[in-house]
């Protein structure tokens, strides 16, 4: 593969678009762990999801 | 599933959890297939040599730029005329990636410009618009994160959006509308592609392929910011029942 007398400018630009890309692919998949852990911890506590409705805690064994 | 059912976030989380393994298994496939035609088996343009290249990658993400916004206005019209619950987290979750596109398709372009223009940037018409674009989609971000109500702040952002897309005609036409130094549309034109499909072939695959990618960075965003909510919300019952 030659890239010719500007190939800086190529490899450049795609080591850009990696960059870019994986920035997105960590944030999606950073924001996905940190919600996670979130809603775990809130469930731990008992903490019911909606006005009215029993927290996880206070269920029992209900599923 | 009936498509009124998708409205159910609970329902919309599972059928996520099915599909993303798919979609990022056709989104490696589609990558790998887009990379190896555009780096191995695209010929050098007989004018521009082997920065042809960069076109790979600017042309699908400046389509990707315009695609998103536009997603983003039909997710507006979601928002404000039927409140669609899904509507404005579909919205949400997409501008950070339209952003992200946007910026790639402005920094492929001001690298693949130097070389050929013999200038990184010049402020003509459809580099300006798409400048403001890219401007726009950080506005929209802002706006979601200092609004702290989520309905409020979708409501904004969706008039914010509306008003948005009135550039993505002025971007699309701009080259015919002023003299600019960027070149005319060469792929989607009255006429049909003027460009030879040795190298429309390999742009083609790697316009899916970053399609593909969004559609599987969205989804999963999607999902984040359905978490996200129900988050706030066991919060904001949490903080009632201490104040009870």
């Amino acid at each position: 593969m030659a890239l010719g007398p500007h190939a800086i400018f190529i490899v450049v630009a795609y080591a850009a678009a990696v960059l870019v890309v994986g920035a997105l692919v960590a944030w999606v998949m950073l924001d996905h762990r940190t919600q996670r852990r979130r809603l775990a911890e809130l469930e731990k506590r008992g903490q019911a999801r909606r006005a009215g409705e029993r927290g996880a805690g206070e269920r029992g064994t209900e599923k | 599933m009936p498509l009124i059912d998708l409205a159910n976030p609970s329902r919309f989380l599972a059928l996520v959890g099915k599909m993303l393994p798919w979609l990022v298994a056709a989104t490696l496939v589609a990558l790998a297939a887009g990379l190896w035609q555009a780096l191995f088996v695209a010929p050098d343009d007989y004018q521009q040599g082997a920065t042809v290249k960069i076109m790979f990658v600017h042309v699908p993400s400046a389509w990707l730029a315009m695609a998103i916004w536009a997603l983003m206005s039909i997710a507006a019209l979601g928002t404000l005329a039927w409140r669609h619950p899904l509507a404005d987290v579909a919205a949400k979750a997409a501008a950070p990636l339209g952003a992200g596109f946007t910026f790639l398709c402005l920094l492929t372009g001001s690298l693949w410009g130097r070389p050929m223009w013999g200038t990184y940037w010049v402020w003509d018409a459809r580099l300006t618009s798409v400048l403001v674009m890219f401007l726009m989609y950080l506005g929209l971000i802002a706006l979601w994160r200092t609004v702290e109500d989520p309905s409020r702040a979708g409501r904004a952002a969706a008039i914010l959006t509306l008003v948005g897309a009135i550039n993505l005609p002025i971007i699309k036409f701009s080259v015919d509308w002023w003299n600019t130094l960027h070149q005319p549309a060469s792929v989607v034109r009255v006429g049909g592609p003027a460009i030879h499909p040795s190298i429309l072939v390999p742009l083609l695959t790697m316009a899916l392929a970053l399609t593909l990618l969004f559609a599987t960075l969205h989804l999963a965003a999607m999902r984040n910011e359905i978490l996200r909510r129900r988050v706030r919300t066991m919060q904001m019952l949490a903080a009632q029942g201490a104040s009870a």
